[in-house]
């Protein structure tokens, strides 16, 4: 079982979370040419990688606030949780 | 090499079993190869067998991190069905349905295919109309399907739960007659077996450490055995295709996950056929050692640790019970996880890449066993003649940009939500 800690309600089980995935991919910006390429890079290419991951998460059975968690893929340690809006240091 | 036959069982009852040839030889890598195929589990080993028996080529390597058999080809609940909807999916798996019906005979070694047939259970009407709909797409490609009213499958399978006041009451299913299951590790080794007597050399405990790529072609791979030069490059690494696309600097529409499975104490014969729960993800079928073999959701978060969480095995399990409760007396035997190519359209890729000589195939999400014989078919095709067949060629790497995806399930890109 991770145990995540929510910036806003403090450390909880995983079960109150869902998972919202790779918190790094950016959605091309409004009101601009964007290329197929941008789209096919924001919607499906992924980096997947093995060791640390930012991701999105859900507190959806809790405050129900989308937060950033840094993780390992590989271990499931948790090194780092933020709200949604904040940037990895 | 030797032929398994009763009669060679006999002969070698007479010294005691120790004089059988090794299945495979344990070679060191040489220094060039027209193939490599990155990989020894049974997509690998299939595409060098295929690459052997259908082209002739016979100067390739296998080479695999850890030993053949290890990954999720012996991770598998071993289940074989081709009842997909779409024409690209449902032709391809059928392809291989008969490849799976001759596969003993064609590779001397007893695979123990089954084919005992898969219902997948429905729980409302709107799910029969789903499954009526699925059924008839699958009879238009030659698959067999029957819709089974209630009455039906609780004569095929009458333990599960058919009480009127439940929250999920079995309507009826969609049942493929055909549809079995197989010894996983037997498929393996037997695929290995035939690919090294045509010549295959099968390299185990050999990580690939980089690629050399020249002008965008490639010429050979860095291994913890060396550096081996190679015409052509094919990628059959499912869970760890990430890793090695970035090595190659490339991104791909894969991401990783876990899945887990499980199987309980023997029991005697009680399931005679593959059941699954239509009202979440369970899957369930009885194997020849009397054991329930059992699996579901996904984790449900990106992941490399090829061993699961609890939540995720108390939720499946939750299902199964649900399904048929006499599960719950049984005490659990072993649980394990691999790691998934999960695609974002639910389908695998098996292609060429824009480096010349670099062949794909990954994106099997958690459909793969069922699809060895066909992916290493239609992939041995793809390398041989450098260009793919009619049967892999919506399984494209440009889908995705080109906006052709084949979404079986409708989920979108977010593959891992159940």
């Amino acid at each position: 079982m991770l145990h995540i800690k929510c910036p806003h309600c403090g450390l909880r089980s995983q079960i109150e979370f869902a998972y919202g995935g790779d918190a790094t991919v950016k959605r091309p910006e409004l009101n601009k040419e964007i290329s197929d390429q941008e789209w096919d890079n924001f919607v499906y290419l992924r980096k997947s990688p093995r060791g640390k991951h930012l991701e999105l998460w859900h507190h959806i059975s809790g405050c129900r606030q989308w937060i950033k968690v840094e993780r390992d893929t590989l271990t499931h340690e948790i090194f780092n949780t933020m709200k949604a809006d904040e940037e990895l240091k | 090499m030797q032929k398994y036959s009763v009669f060679s069982l006999i002969k070698n009852a007479f010294s005691d079993h120790e004089n059988w040839e090794v299945a495979w030889k344990d070679p060191t890598p040489k220094k060039e190869y027209d193939v490599v195929i990155i990989g020894g589990g049974g997509h690998g080993l299939a595409t060098a067998y295929y690459l052997a028996k259908e082209h002739k080529i016979t100067n390739v390597a296998v080479i695999e991190k850890g030993w053949i058999g290890g990954g999720n080809v012996g991770r598998n609940t071993t289940i074989i069905r081709s009842n997909y909807m779409h024409d690209e999916n449902g032709l391809f798996s059928e392809f291989g349905m008969n490849l799976w019906r001759n596969m003993s005979q064609e590779l001397n070694f007893n695979v123990m295919f089954s084919p005992r047939g898969i219902i997948n259970l429905a729980h409302s009407d709107a799910q029969m109309n789903v499954y009526s709909r699925r059924g008839n797409s699958m009879r238009l490609n030659g698959i067999d399907a029957v819709l089974l009213g209630r009455e039906e499958v609780k004569k095929l399978i009458p333990m599960a739960d058919f009480s009127e006041n439940v929250r999920f009451p079995i309507f009826g299913g969609l049942m493929q007659p055909s549809a079995g299951t197989a010894r996983h590790d037997g498929v393996a080794w037997g695929y290995a077996r035939q690919a090294d007597s045509m010549g295959v050399d099968i390299i185990q405990h050999c990580e690939v450490t980089g690629f050399d790529v020249t002008n965008g072609i490639i010429k050979g791979v860095k291994t913890s055995k060396g550096n081996i030069k190679a015409k052509k490059i094919g990628l059959c690494v499912a869970g760890s295709t990430n890793l090695l696309a970035e090595m190659l600097n490339m991104t791909l529409p894969i991401e990783t996950h876990l899945l887990q499975a499980c199987v309980s104490e023997p029991i005697k014969p009680i399931l005679d056929h593959v059941v699954t729960f239509g009202a979440g993800h369970f899957y369930c079928s009885q194997s020849d050692k009397g054991e329930m073999v059992m699996g579901g959701d996904l984790d449900g978060y990106n992941s490399y640790a090829q061993r699961g969480n609890l939540p995720t095995l108390q939720h499946v399990l939750t299902e199964g019970i649900a399904m048929m409760p006499f599960l719950s007396k049984l005490k659990m035997l072993r649980t394990w996880g691999g790691i998934m190519d999960m695609s974002m359209d639910g389908s695998p890729i098996i292609d060429k890449t824009h480096i010349k000589g670099l062949y794909l195939n990954c994106g099997w999400c958690y459909g793969g066993f069922k699809a060895t014989p066909a992916s290493g078919w239609t992939f041995a095709h793809t390398i041989a003649q450098d260009r793919v067949h009619e049967l892999n060629s919506a399984y494209s790497l440009n889908r995705f940009s080109t906006g052709h995806l084949i979404d079986e399930k409708g989920l979108g890109t977010k593959t891992w939500i159940s």
